[in-house]
């Protein structure tokens, strides 16, 4: 199988030809010797060396062969026909070992020396295996070659488990190919999303999702730690969080590497990769260079246009009329069937970038265009990518796209469609019987007849007609016919929940209920967020929505915390945090308080305050510390006291009928008991509870969120106070006998607040808005008391588990932890 | 020999839309971000505003919101947005293969502050 085949050469013995010696069979070698014949077919006698025992093949067509959609045969580029037509000495499976630049010969592993006037490398690249215990394993495979594919085909033939490591291009269309093969395939990903070069946080979740539909299974964010046997074979994978994949097959397929070993050893230039000019010619004059193994203008590519731009710069300077290669600008294509992806240049935005994004739900649709001083600088799209050309052409060209701006995003069949380029123009000529919202059957007429009827704004339309009021994609068009028909005269309808959204706070809650939508990119692609990731003001605003609707399901989304909620403490001016821990209706004790003054102490605490919801307020802690004072809390029996969170912050109490002469009920037990069955519950913003023991209201319960005055016969139910800026005493919600029922309507009142306010609107200004009324009438509904506190007290059954002591335990040591400290050489001489 | 690089470690060290912290002693301390599209920046922790911990903003995009007054920074060039004037010194940062590389220069230096006129070049 070493047997190198030799084809006799043209020429005879005597022959004035310079002679031509390419290491790499590959695609960039066969492709440079082409373009080199195409222009100049007598200059040289060509010698080609490759590793592998075959002809030349298209590399990237392997994973069709791998999905059973092509055979090897259709793959083949050059047969051995060509190489014998062209006078071609292939010499396959015979690898070169060394390059020696004095004599100017090459030395392969047979022994073989060829005597070279011009030696091309194009050695390619060679998989990066990731340094894991186990990566030896028979049964570990990466995907590079036909030899790879046929492994895989052979495990696959046996059927089971497969495991691909790295979630980007390659490793994607092998999980697609083993999965239509029959295999169980599970895609160990790195990063939070897949693709990350290529697409950005939005695409790369409906891919996922498809990809889940089609039975793989995706762990994204999963580090691989170790890679497990039995008997010397591949049994399963073993992630750092602990878990343990099952797999007969591991492909490895986290990322290539150039292959500049050999340039390296003769001493050629290489960083990265091999390091090339314009011409593709090394730092050795003689030696030239091209594909995945060269660095130029300090880029290395692993897609397949460059290389036939490489190709052709080299073939123009070798045959003498030089053009010079200036770098590629690419674009990629997924190559799994029924999947259409695309992604082309620079998406990552930047200063003057701008972001135009379109989502079409129904048809699973994200298209986001970036553009900069009016050109073209990146696109995403999934799910319909017939325009990626389009835009990779106007990225190419650089065209100044500033006249089809408006309309760019809708392609080039829109965008070239002169004055209809103008959105109005085109929504003006449509016939009135054009459908305008596919969602809710609305016909262009209807809607004119509607705004012409009163509707002046979005918000009205969407209550009179219903367009654009379930999935919002058709908001542009009614908004275009607002415009049109009203002039200058359209009205800013209720405020959108930010600029990244055409939806109100009100509607975006109602769509997550509605439409079971379960996570963040999932709303943002159902309800066409104009951004690809949101902002600062909706992430909070949804993870809440989230947290809210699916208790025990949503994963809380820590990068979508404020800091206060993701440090679990108070952040101060300078940088350090202060920890209130948790004291029951303002109760405390020795203990307590000697383990507070411990940690005052332990951990130089600049100062202790007593704070206006009766508790106490350890200031300066640094957040390497937070941990260790939050043990030091806990071991004393406190956990968080929250005063951090738009959450149940504290029940304030006054000492009630166990102490007080005037006393009427115990208001103390009262305000540990409510506490204890509210605590730890995330809400739209702050919460406080205050229970005073006689109308005389020690504990100020009347400008409260939720407030308890204790009389004679029983217990006054106030609602929605505030103590802040804009002080507002309590409405009283109603009476009730006993403690169980006042626990119930608070329990009810803090859900129905929970479930209704939009997000950082506290309850003195939500019952403003919706009214007192409104809030009495949704409580007094048969049975509504109890269905409300029963959805809170579920809720609360995920939610009571104190965070600190997590943090305490080592969970997110990251969030706490430096990444190490920077000590300054000079620093230690001194 | 000092290398013009500082290597502080594997990328997986900090989670995609966080910051994590590098202290610099006799110097300033160091935010290293990676963001939700998978680019990495460091700054020095402090906002031009009212020196807030940067590290501790929630990251959309390529901005950092900082936690003690929402200033939205620029994490390209350490810019304020918007409204608001300032600008926090960058630390120039590469990723290869896998590992985070700061110059070390500027990291001993306390950073690089972008020019204050460079929308042309941006």
């Amino acid at each position: 199988m070493n047997a190198p085949m030799n084809f006799e050469k043209g020429d005879l013995p005597g022959q004035t030809r310079e002679r031509l010696v390419v290491i790499g069979n590959g695609m960039a070698g066969c492709r440079a010797v082409e373009e080199i014949l195409a222009r100049d077919p007598e200059r040289f006698d060509v010698t080609i060396f490759g590793a592998e025992p075959r002809v030349n093949y298209n590399r990237i067509m392997l994973s069709p062969v791998l999905a059973g959609e092509k055979t090897f045969d259709e793959i083949v580029i050059n047969t051995q026909e060509w190489y014998e037509e062209n006078s071609i000495t292939l010499i396959s499976g015979d690898k070169v070992d060394h390059i020696d630049r004095e004599a100017m010969t090459v030395i392969a592993a047979s022994g073989r020396v060829e005597p070279y006037d011009k030696l091309l490398i194009a050695t390619g690249s060679d998989p990066f295996i990731i340094p894991v215990p186990g990566k030896d394993l028979e049964g570990v495979v990466t995907f590079r070659d036909l030899d790879d594919v046929d492994k895989m085909l052979d495990a696959a033939g046996k059927g089971g488990n497969a495991v691909v490591i790295g979630g980007g291009l390659l490793g994607l269309e092998a999980a697609h190919g083993l999965s239509l093969r029959g295999m169980k395939v599970t895609v160990i990903h790195l990063m939070p999303t897949l693709m990350e070069r290529q697409l950005d946080e939005a695409a790369g979740w409906l891919l996922k999702t498809e990809l889940e539909r089609r039975g793989q299974t995706i762990l994204t964010g999963a580090n691989t730690k170790e890679i497990l046997g039995e008997g010397g074979k591949v049994a399963g994978v073993l992630l750092e969080d602990g878990t343990e994949i099952p797999a007969d097959i591991v492909v490895m397929a986290v990322g290539i590497r150039p292959a500049t070993g050999l340039a390296k050893t003769a001493g050629l230039d290489v960083e990265r990769g091999i390091m090339v000019d314009d011409h593709m010619v090394t730092s050795d004059p003689a030696i030239l260079s091209v594909g995945e193994c060269v660095q130029h203008r300090g880029m290395c590519y692993g897609l397949v246009a460059p290389l036939w731009e490489m190709c052709r710069a080299l073939a123009d300077f070798v045959t003498e009329s030089p053009s010079g290669y200036e770098g590629s600008i690419t674009s990629t294509k997924l190559k799994v069937s029924g999947i259409d992806v695309f992604s082309a240049g620079d998406f990552s935005g930047g200063e003057g970038c701008e972001d135009i994004v379109m989502r079409d739900a129904a048809r699973g649709v994200y298209k986001r265009v970036i553009v900069k001083e009016n050109k073209v600088l990146g696109a995403v799209l999934y799910g319909d990518t017939a325009d990626g050309s389009w835009y990779f052409d106007l990225m190419k060209k650089g065209d100044d796209v500033s006249d089809i701006r408006e309309a760019l995003i809708f392609g080039q069949a829109f965008a070239s469609g002169g004055a209809l380029a103008d959105p109005n123009a085109a929504v003006a000529a449509l016939s009135d019987d054009a459908e305008i919202c596919g969602c809710n059957g609305v016909s262009k007429g209807t809607v004119v007849k509607c705004i012409e009827g009163g509707a002046h704004s979005l918000d009205a339309v969407r209550g009179t007609c219903k367009a654009s009021a379930s999935c919002g994609s058709c908001t542009g068009l009614v908004e275009s016919l607002l415009a049109l028909t009203l002039g200058g005269e359209v009205e800013s309808g209720p405020k959108t929940m930010c600029k990244c959204t055409s939806f109100t706070h009100d509607d975006v809650r109602k769509h997550i209920v509605e439409k079971q939508l379960r996570e963040m990119p999932q709303i943002m692609q159902e309800l066409h967020w104009t951004t690809p990731d949101g902002c600062a003001s909706c992430r909070p605003a949804l993870n809440y929505y989230l947290l809210c609707a699916w208790p025990g399901e949503y994963e809380d989304d820590q990068k979508s915390r404020f800091v206060n909620e993701r440090m679990h403490a108070n952040i101060q001016k300078d940088g350090t945090y202060s920890v209130v821990p948790r004291m029951w209706g303002g109760l405390t004790n020795p203990t307590e308080l000697r383990a507070i003054a411990d940690v005052v102490e332990k951990y130089d605490a600049p100062m202790v305050k007593v704070t206006g919801g009766q508790r106490l307020d350890i200031f300066g802690i640094k957040k390497e510390d937070l941990p260790a004072v939050w043990a030091d809390l806990n071991a004393a029996g406190m956990v968080s006291g929250h005063a951090y969170g738009k959450s149940l912050r504290t029940v304030k109490t006054c000492v009630g009928s166990e102490w007080c002469r005037f006393g009427t009920q115990d208001s103390t037990g009262l305000g540990v008991k409510i506490e204890r069955m509210t605590w730890g519950s995330w809400m739209p913003h702050k919460f406080k509870i205050a229970v005073s023991g006689c109308p005389r209201n020690c504990a100020e319960a009347t400008i409260k969120d939720f407030g308890v005055v204790c009389v004679d016969s029983g217990y006054e139910l106030h609602i929605a106070g505030n103590g802040g800026i804009k002080v507002r005493a309590t409405d009283l919600l109603c009476k009730v006998e006993t403690e169980e029922e006042a626990l119930d309507v608070c329990a009810a009142f803090i859900q129905l607040y929970r479930e209704e306010a939009h997000y950082l609107e506290r309850t003195a200004p939500w019952v403003e808005r919706v009214g007192l009324d409104y809030v009495k009438d949704k409580l007094a509904e048969e049975g509504a008391i109890e269905t409300y506190a029963a959805r809170f007290r579920y809720s609360q059954q995920f939610m009571q588990d104190d965070p600190w002591a997590k943090r305490a335990a080592g969970e997110r040591k990251d969030l706490h932890a430096h990444i190490a400290t920077v000590r300054p050489l000079e620093m230690e001489k001194a | 020999m000092i290398g013009d690089w500082l290597d502080i470690g594997p990328i997986s060290q900090i989670e995609a839309g966080t910051a994590r912290t590098l202290p610099v002693e006799g110097g300033e301390e160091i935010a290293v971000f990676h963001t939700m599209r998978n680019e990495f920046f460091a700054l020095l922790n402090k906002c031009p505003h009212k020196q807030g911990p940067l590290s501790q903003g929630i990251v959309h995009g390529d901005v950092v919101t900082c936690p003690l007054h929402n200033w939205n920074i620029s994490l390209r060039n350490g810019k304020a947005l918007g409204d608001d004037e300032g600008c926090v010194p960058t630390i120039p940062l590469k990723v290869d293969a896998g590992r985070i590389y700061l110059l070390r220069s500027a990291v001993v230096g306390g950073g690089v502050t972008a020019p204050e006129q460079n929308r042309a070049a941006a």
